[in-house]
């Protein structure tokens, strides 16, 4: 208990001193800290359609935060969630499109969630298993796996899957299309409340269960959990592969609740921006919801003050939280 | 009054050492008050169990460690706030830790100089350096190559080159952490020369130690720590029984028997058979055939680095098998897995807990859960109940404290680590064979009877244990047989009545050091 509320507490830390670094970086800017800071909460918060996109976006870093978190408890670190969230989205598009129109939406939303997690997990398991049978680093195969399955996916796309002039395959059966949340039209999808239940069971996987247990055992001391004769190079591949599946639920929110189709770049940097989502909750799923919520905020409340500051400010404010977070995570684990 | 006893009057008044201190590490105590005082000319020890202080309270003298408050003299009071190494060098203090400080890629003559280099012309004057090493030895009548590359030497060699280096420099007061820790019985022998010639040339030196009868041997006084406190110091005279009280605190465990000799036809338990094992120079196991039958207790003795630690490891799966094989009661476990091993019955305690038998950052429960995950888990998840149970059961049973399972198994002392993987291993059911490995390392005198008891235990229950120890009295204590490795293989045994010999433990010396 003691250790979430400091979880908690390190967070507020690092939000406080974004905040103040972030004040800085406006009046460098030449803007209002004060004015700033009102319209980045009312653009988000205000009004119910601003905090639908929050929610919106919040939603595949969910995902990708858990694709992060997962590795992290075995001892990997899955830099990769970017080449496994386009590989899945691209076979779920392609599934979602192909189905029978008449198909019940449980199984056409089923058959492509399965897909998607199918086609990212074994992406996952690829990346773990180079790792643990062949002594590649899996920050490396992941650099590099990324840069190839976005090449593939569009040439794959050029060749064959692309309809039109367009960068864009067939729209998925209406079958398969994620129900809107609501909130006056904005773009949140039912699958926030995936994500949301998913976290949850991610939590619970990790905290109750044998596998749970072995991923934790094996991530924080490798020779004593070979020596005590548990799996550890089993764990680590399925922890890749599990990974692999849930960035392949971003890229199903994007396909089946978003964009209804596979375009070239979707959910482009949601991979890496996971990493930070994940890095802050300090790799609790529960706590991945509202670091996701808050990376979220930051990327919609981004668009709201465009006018008053240079865009790319809020990129640095979120790499200030991250940085933050960094350092306060660090004087923690130093006492 | 003679001219000698007024020298000595005029040294007992200014003692070379003179330190009380208090140092607070973490929620604890770890000197608490603590006193000492040495004269020159004198061989002290300083004696008591594992996290009595005594580490602390001479790394406070030498500047390592600073004291929270006290005072230190040496010839001269020294301002503790402001004390450091530099400072104590100057004033004529070395230490030696146990395990070295030597870097292993560089000669001797470069770690004596490493850090203070003299130079000439803009690079290091090499010749300079190793001049003045064999001169520094010869002043402590060592001779030694300075050109010799540290990491290639045995641990013996180590250590006196590195006291060769220290003494010169530290004509007040020789600390030495534990300096027979890794040494045969001759090295022993070599190395208390050195120091009653360095007493006798009228420098102190203080011998942190554990071992009693090396006490009685070569101190002329003994200090006493318990918890943080000095509890007793003599003179001459004392018998080891009598320190061996005031270092627990009451009566020390009594010695007990050898596990029972296990019958002539009890069939074999834990076997290899030419087994060779590739090192990261050469063969580090090369050709070893050994077979422990059911209830027998098999020692293997040698100077660190012959082997043991691969030899170990092979057995346990942990490390590639080149050729031979590996049996356990008959079944061949040569290329079995971590986990078939322990199935089929092996019970490891590893070498390095830290590395191989713990995660210091979790709790004594999921340490327990880490070695006995089969019998706590249900339907995918672990039994949260079953596995406190198991876990309050073998903490009771090794007396292992604090007895919470909730405990961080890092937050322990060594010797309840210890005893929290010993219980944690050979209560599981089903074992047939222990692999131990150095199994009271580290660990004090109470926790050393209580895993010792558990060995013995486990041998008459009918296991085949296999024990490393570079102790001979822990080997003596509990072995039936001792094998000794040299260079990765056995060049001598000892049985029966041959043990019993007086002259025992100078023929398995002989063979660690490699005669034949």
């Amino acid at each position: 208990m003691t250790r979430s509320v400091e979880t908690v507490r390190g967070a507020i830390v690092a939000l406080l001193v974004a905040m103040a670094a972030g004040s800085v970086l406006v009046i460098v800017a030449g803007g209002s800290p004060l004015e700033v800071w009102r319209t980045l909460l009312t653009s988000t918060l205000g009004d119910r359609a601003s905090l639908g996109q929050v929610i919106f976006r919040a939603t595949p870093l969910v995902f990708t935060g858990l694709a992060v978190a997962v590795p992290l408890r075995a001892g990997l670190f899955n830099i990769g969630a970017e080449g496994q969230l386009t590989a899945a989205a691209l076979t779920c598009a392609v599934v979602a499109a192909l189905v029978p129109s008449s198909t019940p939406a449980v199984l056409a939303i089923g058959a492509a969630v399965a897909t998607a997690m199918a086609t990212g997990a074994a992406v996952g398991a690829t990346t773990g298993a180079l790792r643990v049978y062949r002594g590649a680093h899996e920050v490396i195969v992941a650099i590099l796996l990324n840069a190839i399955i976005a090449g593939v996916a569009l040439w794959l796309g050029n060749r064959s899957l692309f309809v039109g002039e367009a960068t864009r395959t067939a729209t998925i059966v209406p079958g398969a299309v994620l129900p809107s949340l609501g909130f006056a039209g904005s773009s949140a999808s039912w699958s926030f409340v995936g994500a949301v239940i998913t976290a949850g069971i991610i939590f619970w996987l990790l905290a109750r269960t044998t596998a749970g247990f072995v991923w934790t055992a094996t991530g924080r001391n490798l020779d004593a959990a070979r020596a005590a004769g548990l799996p550890v190079d089993r764990a680590r591949v399925s922890s890749m592969a599990l990974a692999g599946a849930l960035a392949g639920l971003a890229g199903a929110h994007f396909v089946l609740g978003h964009k209804h189709a596979y375009e070239n770049g979707l959910g482009r940097g949601v991979g890496f921006v996971g990493i930070a989502v994940a890095l802050l909750a300090q790799g609790n799923a529960l706590a991945i919801v509202g670091s996701a919520l808050l990376f979220g905020l930051l990327a919609q409340g981004g668009l709201g003050v465009a006018g008053l500051v240079p865009k790319e400010l809020v990129d640095v404010l979120q790499a200030v939280v991250l940085l933050a977070a960094a350092i306060t995570m660090r004087v923690r684990t130093r006492r | 009054m003679t001219v000698a006893a007024s020298e000595a009057a005029a040294t007992a008044v200014v003692p070379a050492l003179r330190v009380r201190a208090t140092r607070q590490i973490g929620d604890c105590l770890a000197v608490a008050g603590a006193s000492l005082e040495v004269a020159a000319g004198t061989v002290h020890a300083l004696v008591g169990e594992n996290g009595a202080g005594k580490s602390t309270l001479m790394r406070i003298v030498y500047g390592l460690t600073r004291a929270d408050s006290g005072l230190l003299e040496l010839g001269a009071p020294v301002d503790l706030a402001h004390h450091s190494v530099a400072g104590a060098q100057a004033l004529g203090v070395g230490m030696v830790h146990q395990h070295g400080m030597l870097v292993p890629t560089l000669t001797l003559a470069e770690n004596a100089v490493l850090g203070r280099e003299p130079m000439h012309h803009g690079l290091v004057d090499r010749a300079r350096a190793a001049r003045e090493l064999v001169a520094a030895a010869r002043r402590v009548g060592q001779t030694l190559d300075p050109d010799a590359v540290a990491g290639e030497l045995t641990v013996g060699e180590r250590q006196r080159a590195e006291i060769a280096m220290v003494a010169g420099r530290a004509g007040r007061l020789l600390i030495l952490d534990e300096p027979t820790a890794l040494l045969t019985p001759d090295e022993v022998d070599a190395l208390f020369d050195l120091v009653r010639r360095l007493a006798d040339a009228g420098g102190a030196v203080v011998l942190v130690t554990h071992k009693l009868d090396e006490v009685a041997r070569i101190a002329d006084e003994v200090t006493v720590l318990r918890a943080g406190r000095t509890v007793a110091t003599w003179s001459y005279e004392v018998s080891t029984d009598e320190i061996a009280r005031a270092m627990v605190g009451g009566e020390p465990p009594p010695t007990p028997a050898r596990p029972p000799q296990p019958a002539a036809e009890a069939p074999v338990g834990l076997a290899v058979q030419g087994l060779v094992v590739r090192g990261p120079r050469g063969l580090a196991v090369d050709g070893i055939a050994l077979a422990v039958r059911a209830g027998e207790v098999v020692g293997v003795a040698g100077i660190e680095g012959n082997g043991q630690r691969e030899l170990a490891l092979a057995i346990a799966g942990l490390t590639p098998i080149t050729r031979g094989t590996v049996t356990l009661a008959g079944r061949d476990l040569t290329r079995a897995s971590v986990a078939a091993r322990r199935d089929a019955g092996l019970a490891h305690l590893p070498e390095d807990r830290h590395r191989h038998g713990l995660i210091d950052g979790a709790t004594l429960a999921d340490n327990v859960a880490l070695g006995r995950l089969a019998e706590v888990r249900r339907h995918g998840t672990i039994d949260r109940a079953a596995l406190d149970a198991l876990t309050a059961r073998l903490l009771a049973e090794l007396d292992v404290r604090p007895p919470d399972p909730a405990a961080l198994a890092g937050a322990l002392s060594g010797g309840n680590q210890q005893k929290l993987v010993v219980a944690r291993e050979l209560d599981r059911p089903g074992v047939r064979a222990v692999l131990a490995v150095h199994p009271t390392r580290g660990v004090d005198l109470a926790a050393v009877a209580r895993i010792r008891d558990r060995l013995r235990a486990a041998a008459a229950g009918g296991a085949a244990v296999l024990l490393f120890a570079a102790d001979l009295d822990e080997l003596f204590a509990l072995a039936h047989r001792i094998v000794v490795l040299y260079r990765g293989a056995i060049v001598g045994q000892l049985d029966g009545a041959a043990l019993a010999d007086a002259d025992a433990r100078t023929r398995l010396g002989r063979w660690m050091a490699g005669a034949a």
